[in-house]
């Protein structure tokens, strides 16, 4: 590692004055670890659609009920809202060029996903407890 | 966000198509269907946990023709990105980027997607036939 120069940060950065915020790398690597957990969590609730989709109310419901089925629906709805919503600031920040429509996407995107998950997890939770 | 004059995408105007393009143009269109089609989960388990009515009218929507054509763009929405997903989980690693090797990568994310579809609804469908 010593052939490395000590300065990490791009020359650009100083010279514009107009660096990145530096969160671009944790935005890649949380979308990647998301990822690899959403090819777990599609494939396993695919299956779990499969076996709801001829089920009536009550079995649907003791389905989701079951312990290990309530916890990976909670973590599939947490993980792919959060890989949702770093996937659609993405596309936003590439295609929405006047400010004020991005700035708004975002925030929007943002509220909707936490206020879905909050939801969704909720659901479950009431499910689960029998509530 | 820098105040800097820079080529900002898209520039789809400025290349040949080609099969990596559409593989990429696929995964960012597929992505914002899932985001949408991940608040039919929501709305799903709200329902589910809302009571028998309210996953009556649930079931009712899905079961519809409009529904059925929507899951339907959607497991192939899911497949697609999932495979497509994979394989860029893959060139993260370094791995896959000789130009032959991209291109039928490209292929592969495409096929294996329509014949998960494919199995899916068969199975769904045939299961369907036998209820």
């Amino acid at each position: 590692m010593s052939a490395y120069p000590k300065e990490y940060r791009n020359p650009l950065k100083k010279a514009r004055g107009l660096g990145s915020a530096q969160h671009g790398v944790s935005h890649w690597w949380v979308q990647r670890v998301t990822a690899v957990a959403l090819v777990g969590l599609g494939i396993w609730l695919v299956a779990l659609v499969l076996r709801v989709l001829h089920a009536d109310y009550a079995a649907a419901r003791e389905l989701v009920a079951r312990p290990w089925n309530a916890v990976l629906l909670i973590a599939f709805v947490v993980t792919a809202f959060w890989h949702a919503v770093l996937g659609l600031q993405v596309v936003i920040e590439d295609y929405v060029h006047t400010r004020w429509k991005e700035a708004t996407l975002l925030m929007a995107i943002k509220f909707i996903a936490v206020l879905a998950t909050l939801a969704g997890v909720l659901a479950v939770l009431r499910i689960a407890l029998g509530a | 966000m820098a105040d800097t004059r820079r080529p900002l995408s898209p520039h789809l105007s400025v290349y040949k198509w080609q099969v990596q393009m559409v593989t990429s143009i696929l995964h960012r269109a597929t992505g914002i269907a899932l985001s949408v089609g991940l608040l039919l989960i929501a709305w799903g388990l709200l329902a589910l946990a809302g009571g028998e009515e309210r996953f009556g009218h649930f079931t009712a929507f899905v079961g519809s023709p409009v529904g059925i054509i929507l899951l339907i763009g959607w497991s192939w929405a899911l497949f697609y990105h999932l495979c497509n997903g994979i394989r860029h989980l893959v060139q993260d690693g370094g791995y896959g980027y000789e130009i032959v090797q991209f291109v039928r990568s490209s292929w592969a994310s495409i096929i294996v997607s329509l014949l998960l579809t494919a199995a899916v609804w068969a199975y769904v469908l045939t299961l369907g036939a036998a209820a």
